[in-house]
């Protein structure tokens, strides 16, 4: 076995995910053409239903939003070296809290005062859903997987229990509570841009675009350029060398998690506050789970998982007109490809990339024969 | 209480239980081969689908159920290649097995069935029957034994007994055989296993093969026995919960046999209880019972009561020295 070549920094950034983003599609295009269609016709017409209007572009980042903080949920547990399967849930505890702020003030308070505690509300939830499994793994020694998972689950009992026997409308037939008043309404896209006089079909996309793109920067600033992010990132590389280094790593892995649990619990601000103005069931849909495969698809980075996230929000946007359009189609499909996308750029990460170095530096040795590139030491290659 | 209720209790406990059993062996064998499988709930499913697409296009139960193996048991593979092949994330690869399972069992039922991800039901042939129907009817007028024995126990289809002799049998598996030694082993440390020339991929090979042997019986096992039809996300966290009763059993086949009946006693209780006041209490929350059995496993891995205690080298994957 020759060791593994070392993959340049740009290919590792840049060519990575979209070479595993490939494979991914090839594969969800196999099975479009195993059962009848056409992968190209698809392909065209999911592109043209996520980007090809106002309105497709409007869905496309909304779903976007939810993406971006449930990405950068599950990247901040990561890089303090824990895997929040969790986000799921904390969304859904998020939208609660988001959802209880609303039902109890929204008569009372003008929306300036209203909208900041509902954020604050749903980030609270969310970070403390996610703080007893941390404080379980902290000081208890449970595994943070499987205690997430669990916590899906009473997540949604929860909300379930609430919905049903107490936060239900009075006489209405579907469980969901009575609707907030005006105040807890976030302005939609539409409606702020008409107030600059620019003319934009009505969608789901509100302002919580522009919250998630803050909470995105704020987490780069944060893990990158402050103490606090160094101390979480130290625990995540190495446990040991980090407690050597004076840091507390059982703080610090509260932390990460309250952050992480926080930042999907702002999930409640687009779905609850934006779009559906009352608390029901369900309104999560999976989006703390798209957010494990933004995150491996964005390299845990920021910049990585706004993008990841516009790539997601376009499929699923993009897939629902397909479906619409496509007998036989289902969107579903958009699931299986999230699925094969965590498989590629994740699981198989040391799969595939081995492959891609080696054709890289078959590449460049043909294009500079004269100038040797220096063995790995060891290395043998054939 | 009521003698027919004990025995509806009774059946409806080992009914709900044996997915769940089934599940909980099967990811009992990968973990102490120190392989992590959350992708249980996701083989489940595909095995349900493949199942009841056989048992509906061919008619038949054995090619329903080998179909179900198989496909679960090409899904342990896919983890097993990218994991214990290629030291790739277990986790990550588990998440990623249920999210395709999710997403492919609904395009391919669309597409092949054209019910809205449904499967047309399998023939009455294909499901599975009670062993002995007569047995209620012939124990009717004994007390107590009558409801227990004939209604509770005798009830079933093959299926139910063959989960709860496979319990025996991956015990016997584990804890009497040579393969079992070196299984366990494997999970705790491998290097050791490695040293005495044992192969550590073919072992984790071999436990992951028989954990997608066991996940296709649960997933056929749905559709088969319960619903003979399938409908998207039909095992609706089954997995999750089997994987629920294998750390509540701490990794043994045993303890988890016992969790796997008391999920099951809670869920078949939280149907039964729906819209009933008690005293003093009010109307039973149904959610709540429902979420007990998470619950009081998170409850059991902080440590309050009782101890688990993971295989040492479970989710680590294991590279060769040179």
């Amino acid at each position: 076995m020759s060791r593994a070549l070392p993959l340049p920094r740009w290919a590792d950034v840049a060519l990575m995910p979209l070479v595993n983003l490939a494979i991914a599609l090839v594969a969800a295009g196999l099975v479009v053409a195993l059962i009848g269609q056409s992968p190209r016709e698809v392909m065209v017409m999911l592109i043209q239903g996520a980007f090809g209007s106002a309105r497709g572009l409007s869905y496309t980042l909304y779903y976007a939003t939810s993406f971006i903080f449930t990405g950068l949920a599950v990247s901040v547990a990561f890089h303090g070296g824990l895997f929040n399967i969790g986000a799921e849930g904390q969304a859904t505890l998020g939208g609660l809290g988001t959802g209880l702020v609303a039902l109890w003030l929204s008569q009372r308070l003008p929306a300036p005062v209203l909208l900041p505690l509902m954020l604050l509300g749903g980030a609270l939830f969310g970070m403390v859903w996610a703080a007893v499994p941390a404080y379980l793994q902290a000081y208890r020694g449970s595994h943070v997987v499987i205690t997430t998972i669990m916590f899906n689950f009473l997540a949604s009992a929860l909300l379930g229990y609430l919905l049903v026997n107490t936060l239900r409308a009075p006489g209405g037939m579907s469980v969901e509570s009575v609707p907030f008043g005006p105040a807890a309404h976030l302005p939609g896209m539409h409606e702020m841009l008409a107030g600059l006089g620019i003319e934009w079909p009505s969608s789901p996309l509100n302002i919580s675009l522009f919250l998630a793109l803050l909470a995105a920067a704020g987490v780069y600033l944060l893990l990158w350029h402050s103490r606090a992010g160094y101390r979480m990132r130290a625990v995540g590389a190495s446990e040991g060398a980090a407690a050597y280094a004076g840091i507390h790593p059982k703080r610090q892995v509260i932390l990460a998690m309250g952050l992480s649990g926080a930042l999907a619990g702002m999930v409640g601000m687009n779905e609850i506050a934006g779009v559906n103005g009352k608390l029901l069931l369900d309104f999560v849909g999976g989006a703390g789970f798209t957010g494990i495969a933004v995150a491996v698809m964005g390299r845990n980075h920021p910049v990585g998982i706004v993008l990841a996230s516009l790539l997601f929000g376009a499929l699923f946007q993009g897939g629902a007109e397909v479906s619409m359009e496509v007998q036989g189609f289902s969107r579903d499909m958009v699931v299986m490809l999230q699925g094969f996308i965590v498989l590629f750029s994740g699981a198989m990460a040391y799969v595939i990339s081995p492959w891609v170095a080696r054709a890289i530096h078959a590449a460049t040795r043909r294009a500079a024969p004269a100038a040797k590139i220096a063995e790995p030491a060891g290395g043998t290659h054939g | 209480m009521d003698e027919a209720l004990i025995g509806a209790m009774i059946a409806s406990t080992l009914r709900v239980a044996t997915p769940l059993i089934l599940g909980a062996l099967a990811g009992l064998l990968a973990e102490r081969s120190g392989v992590i499988d959350i992708g249980l709930e996701g083989k489940m499913l595909f095995a349900g689908f493949a199942a009841a697409a056989g048992g509906a296009v061919f008619g038949s139960v054995a090619i329903a159920l080998l179909l179900g193996m198989a496909a679960a048991v090409a899904l342990s593979l896919l983890h097993g290649y990218a994991c214990v092949s290629h030291r790739g994330d277990q986790v990550v690869s588990g998440m990623a097995i249920d999210l395709i399972a999710a997403g492919l069992t609904v395009v391919l039922g669309i597409a092949w069935f054209h019910q809205g991800g449904q499967t047309p039901p399998v023939s009455d042939a294909v499901r599975l029957h009670p062993l002995w129907p007569g047995a209620a009817a012939a124990l009717s007028g004994v007390p107590v034994i009558g409801a227990v024995l004939g209604d509770g126990l005798l009830s079933h289809n093959i299926m139910v007994y063959a989960a709860l002799a496979l319990v025996a049998a991956v015990w016997w598996l584990l804890y009497r055989t040579r393969f079992g030694l070196r299984l366990r082993a494997v999970g705790e440390n491998p290097h050791m296993v490695d040293a005495a020339g044992v192969s550590v991929l073919k072992l984790r090979y071999a436990a992951l093969t028989l954990n997608g042997m066991l996940c296709g019986l649960a997933g056929s096992y749905l559709v088969l026995a319960q619903s003979s039809s399938f409908a998207p996300n039909m095992t609706a966290g089954r997995g999750f919960m089997a994987l629920a009763a294998m750390i509540f059993g701490n990794w043994r086949p045993v303890p988890a046999l016992w969790a796997c009946l008391l999920f099951g006693f809670l869920d078949a209780a939280a149907i039964r209880l729906q819209g009933v006041v008690v005293p003093g209490i009010g109307e039973v929350p149904v959610q709540a019972v429902q979420a007990l059995p998470y619950l009081l496993t998170v409850i059991l891995l902080a440590g309050f009561v009782g101890r688990s205690v993971a295989p040492v080298a479970l989710g680590q994957p294991y590279v060769k020295e040179r």
